[in-house]
């Protein structure tokens, strides 16, 4: 049986501008990432990663070729199919963390099941906040916390809902070295123990090694990939692909 | 410095729009009274002007009562054919005509209802030749006893043409007149304004109008060629000497003019109250927009100081931009004042048939626009202003989250400052009203100020009535979010609610107190009365009284008589009763001294609070200058609903309509109140004014007039209620802006339009609701305090308008839907991707 991928582009084109200014950043890009997988998508500055993320999570739009998550066509979807596409298919997570200051980190995390009206399964919260680790500061505001546990306090409301795929947007970038660590251990566990899809924009090495695949992007276009990456085989990969840029 | 002002001024267009905009309508409000009392004035003027056009002076007598507008109508003295032989006798002068016209002609229309004016007099004269600008339009003068001519837009209004038979009500009852003539005013006119004008052959005037043959009211005199109208007059005066005023014409329309210029003087100083509260609102939107500016640009501040910008460059910086919006919504706000002065200037004068003069811009609107606009955006940007002097360059540096201050200076000042308020009007009700209206001000500023520290606990329980949803959850913690702008956002819309609550607290503890003294105290079935207008109150035929007292059923009939008159050198009012015994059953009066029998004609029974003791002698000059003295017989115990001076039938000799203007009517147990009440209306048939109503009846028609008070009340504060919406909407606007990021995020994990909507509109039903909840508990706060101030004039107990106070709770959450829609649809449309970036 031939399993359908968590999410897909097909011939993806992206283009900024117009005239003179006009900037190409994805130009006929496909890909495809595969079910309980973790893949990274890396590439220098401006080579295209954070739009390919963007247009495959259905954010930003195409200018041709079409994205796929599951089953569901994204491209060509309205205002209303998008918030339904992203509240029931698909997780976030960010650079900057962003929870509500309002919440505290529990009601954070069931968030956008509460948005979707539905309770959340007792035994997947519990081990999604076991995993998490935050412990006695559930119920805490987001304030009170320290920037490792708010993007755990992330991550957490990422997975809650079990989406087909979660996007991270250098989830790391704002961490500091030990707490970075611990979200990408938490990141890779959730795909090794229970499954979990994710793709991962990022531009550290170290990050990109915790996946199981990592996509090189330069200038819009797919240029390489790796599978079971370590830190320094990304690096020379990285190497060669700004020596070339 | 000014150029990076200005620079920061333009980048924040809509917020300053906003602000502005507040300025703009007060301004306009302010400026716009100005216009419309200007030109009505100058209207006035010219009216007057031209009806004493043909007349070099004039002679009337020193007013018989002499009273200023505010405490009841002048009653103008009378002069005599003998004054008039002596002013034809003096040297300089060619022609005089005695002149009669007196309040209180009212014509029965063809509907066989009285024309009425809205309070402007219905004179009723004598013809005295086309003089005075007075043209026949049709038909002949009056040339017999049973003759009359009546002003054109009159005759439009009753419905009447020359040729028929039409009622008049004078100081005697209905007598009925052949129309012969219809007649206007030089310039095509109808009408001299709002009055009307029923004019008779002169001796029936003269006995009509002013009781008594031989009498006139004014003396109208041409001098002869060549004579200098000052010279007559003065030669006039010496002649005629004491108890006689002598004006030139000119003089004699100044005169008259300054009184119309008076009462325009004080309608103008209401509508300017109503600007002030629209203002007063406005400062707390002001000083909102630029509390919240100076919070957001922290950064850019700090960094302009860690570059060398002194404190005092900061404080002008942002008082620069203050400056600058004052001035373009002052500008603004005087043109649209402009607009909207002309506009009720013609709606004004087309309503009460005033020849427009012309719409001016006074120099007071210009002075008074701009002095507004501008004091009004710099008190409100003072304390942003220092604030803004107070960021610290450092935190140029650091990442500011500007720390959520502890709100304890700001409710202890709250608390005192209230507590001030408060005790200002406490003392203010017995003392000065302009000293209460200052503690109503002053607490209002203490409950803005409390209002920060009320809001977090309100908004928590308000909040719940939303929270079914998880956008109604959102929505109400964000309103909790910054108590501080909650808080002053809220005490805007507070400001008008509370004062209309107030008002309409004291006006429903008014009516109920009367209810209740009325249910208690007065034990008749029927009332026989009219509508009153201000000068002369509705009568009816004294003849009839016998009459009525033979109505199945009736058993008693106390007909009341009054009139204006100088009691003891002081203004007071006479009234008479046909059966005094009557009345103290009716309205459960007890004697204190004498006896409450019915006061021979020379005699007066008083209240215990007259201060006049059993055997005191009261001299009285009444208003037909007849002098009298009565000895008092009898004090009676002044009641809830009766009280003052009843004088013996002596008294109605001295009274310019000598006819009962009211009647209580008492029905034995078993009678047939319909039955009876048909009788009397049928006996009244010739008095349509008069309506026969049981209490309830009567008391409800006083309410509809306060509810109409009411009404206007409300219509004026309603562009107070308007700003309040305005900061809502600048508030929330603010709101989505601050918080575009997390806007993004709840639309990218799944929230939809409609949900993002609904939102941001329960944050603004919080505020709203909340300041309507505040608006109400300080307006119950302010009407019991007034209430309980004026428990020595009847008002008994605290009654709150409850129904009234349910729409305006209503209506604040209505107008947070309404103050929600732009800011929420601007919610709704964030690019979720620009969002999620946007730093």
């Amino acid at each position: 049986m031939t399993m359908t991928p968590a999410a897909r582009a097909v011939e993806v084109w992206k283009v900024y501008g117009t005239g003179e200014a006009q900037v190409q950043a994805l130009r006929g890009v496909s890909a495809e990432f595969e079910r309980g997988k973790y893949t990274a998508i890396m590439g220098p500055s401006g080579s295209g990663k954070s739009t390919l993320m963007h247009c495959l999570a259905g954010l930003d739009t195409v200018n041709a070729g079409t994205v796929y998550i599951g089953e569901t066509q994204v491209t060509g979807l309205g205002d209303a199919g998008l918030t339904k596409l992203r509240r029931e298919k698909v997780g976030f997570i960010f650079q900057q963390f962003n929870l509500l200051p309002t919440l505290t980190a529990a009601e954070n995390i069931t968030l956008p099941l509460a948005i979707a009206g539905r309770q959340p399964d007792k035994a997947w919260y519990d081990t999604v906040i076991l995993t998490v680790g935050l412990g006695d500061r559930l119920h805490h505001r987001p304030s009170e916390l320290s920037g490792g546990q708010q993007q755990r306090v992330a991550c957490a409301r990422a997975l809650v809902s079990r989406p087909e795929v979660i996007f991270a947007d250098e989830p790391t970038g704002n961490l500091d070295s030990r707490s970075g660590t611990d979200v990408l251990n938490f990141l890779r566990d959730s795909v090794r123990q229970h499954g979990q899809t994710i793709v991962m924009v990022t531009h550290d090495p170290n990050a990109a090694s915790y996946a199981d695949r990592v996509v090189f992007l330069a200038d819009g276009e797919i240029v390489d990939e790796i599978l079971s990456p370590t830190a320094d085989s990304v690096l020379d990969r990285m190497k060669k692909l700004d020596r070339n840029a | 410095m000014l150029r990076a002002t200005l620079k920061s001024l333009l980048a924040r267009k809509l917020r300053l729009i906003l602000s502005g905009l507040a300025v703009l309508l007060g301004v306009m409000f302010v400026s716009g009274s100005f216009v419309l009392t200007d030109s009505l004035g100058r209207s006035f003027d010219n009216m007057f002007a031209n009806s004493l056009s043909g007349t070099d002076v004039i002679v009337t007598a020193d007013p018989a009562i002499n009273v200023s507008e505010m405490e009841g109508e002048p009653v103008p003295g009378m002069l005599t054919s003998a004054d008039l032989a002596a002013v034809r006798e003096t040297t300089g002068v060619a022609q005089a005509i005695g002149d009669v016209q007196a309040d209180g002609a009212r014509v029965i229309g063809a509907n066989g209802k009285v024309v009425a004016t809205f309070g402007p007099p219905r004179f009723g004269g004598n013809w005295t030749g086309e003089v005075g600008g007075r043209e026949l339009r049709e038909g002949v003068a009056p040339s017999a006893a049973n003759e009359i001519v009546v002003n054109a837009a009159l005759a439009k209004k009753a419905g009447i043409k020359v040729g028929d038979q039409v009622g008049v009500l004078t100081t005697q009852p209905k007598q009925t007149f052949k129309l012969v003539g219809i007649f206007g005013y030089e310039g095509r006119l109808d009408s001299r304004g709002p009055v009307t004008e029923v004019l008779f052959t002169e001796p029936v005037a003269q006995k009509l109008m002013l009781g008594k043959e031989g009498k006139f009211t004014s003396i109208s005199v041409t001098t002869a060629g060549g004579s200098d109208p000052v010279a007559v007059r003065d030669a006039l005066k010496t002649k005629l000497g004491k108890g006689y005023v002598v004006q030139t014409g000119s003089e004699a329309a100044a005169a008259i003019a300054s009184g119309f210029k008076e009462a325009l003087d004080v309608f103008n100083k209401i509508l300017l109250g109503f600007a002030g509260v629209a203002l007063f609102v406005g400062i707390f939107l002001i000083l909102n927009t630029f509390s919240i500016i100076v919070a957001q640009r922290t950064k850019e501040l700090a960094l302009s100081r860690a570059l060398g910008a002194s404190r005092g460059q900061m404080i002008g910086s942002v008082l620069v931009e203050a400056v600058v919006i004052g001035l373009i919504a002052s500008v603004l706000g005087l043109a649209a004042g402009y607009g909207v002065g002309a506009l009720l200037s013609q709606l004004f004068a087309s309503f009460s048939e005033v020849q427009l003069a012309g719409v001016g811009l006074p120099l007071a609107a210009v002075i008074s626009a701009f002095a507004v606009g501008l004091i009004v955006t710099i008190i409100a940007a003072i304390m942003p202003a220092i604030r803004a002097s107070r960021v610290p360059p450092v935190a140029a540096l650091q990442e500011v989250a500007t720390p959520d201050r502890p709100l304890t200076k700001l409710t202890v000042s709250g608390a005192i400052i209230t507590a001030i308020g408060s005790g200002l009007i406490a003392f203010g009700i017995a003392e000065n009203v302009w000293l209460m209206f200052a503690g109503v001000l002053t607490a209002f500023i203490g409950v803005a100020l409390l209002s920060a520290f009320l809001a977090r606990p309100a908004v928590s329980v308000l909040g719940r009535v939303f929270s079914w949803s998880v956008p109604g959850k959102l929505g109400r913690l964000n309103s909790g979010r910054n108590p501080r702008r909650t808080a002053i956002t809220a005490a805007a819309l507070m400001v008008g609610i509370a004062l209309v609550t107030g008002v309409n607290t004291i006006v429903t503890s008014a009516e109920k107190s009367l209810r209740g003294s009325v249910a208690e105290e007065f034990h008749a079935e029927l009332i026989v009365s009219g509508q009153g207008s201000p000068g002369l109150q509705p009568t009816f035929d004294g003849t009839l009284l016998p009459r009525m007292k033979q109505v199945p059923g009736v058993t008693a009939v106390s007909a009341e008589y009054g009139d204006q008159a100088m009691i003891d050198g002081k203004p007071g009012w006479v009234s008479v009763n046909t059966d005094f015994p009557a009345a103290v059953k009716m309205f459960s009066l007890s004697p204190v001294a004498g006896s409450l029998a019915q006061p021979g004609p020379d005699e007066v029974i008083v209240d215990d609070d007259s201060g006049h003791h059993l055997s005191d002698v009261i001299s009285v000059q009444h208003a037909n200058g007849l002098q009298k003295t009565y000895t008092v017989t009898g004090v009676y115990k002044q009641g809830e609903i009766y009280g003052g001076m009843v004088f013996g039938s002596g008294a109605i000799e001295g009274m310019r309509q000598q006819l009962p203007s009211m009647a209580f009517v008492d029905l034995s147990d078993n009678a047939n109140e319909a039955a009876a009440r048909k009788s009397l209306e049928a006996l009244l048939v010739d008095s349509p004014e008069m309506l026969v109503q049981n209490a309830d009846e009567y008391l409800d028609a006083q309410s509809a007039e306060t509810a109409q008070f009411l009404l206007m009340i409300q219509v004026l504060l309603g562009l107070a209620i308007l700003i309040a919406v305005l900061g809502v909407v600048n508030t929330l606007a603010l709101s989505v802006l601050e918080r575009t990021r997390e806007l993004g995020l709840l639309r990218a994990i799944g929230l939809g339009r409609m949900a993002t909507m609904r939102m941001i509109t329960v944050e603004a039903m919080v505020i709203t609701v909340f300041g309507a909840a505040l608006g109400l508990a300080v307006g119950v706060g302010l009407g019991t305090a007034v209430v309980r101030g004026l428990a020595d004039e009847g008002l008994k107990e605290v009654v709150l308008p409850w129904e009234q106070m349910g729409i305006y709770l209503v209506l604040g959450a209505v107008v947070g839907v309404i103050a929600a829609i732009l800011p929420a649809i601007r919610a709704a449309r964030t690019n979720v991707l620009a969002a999620i970036s946007y730093e």
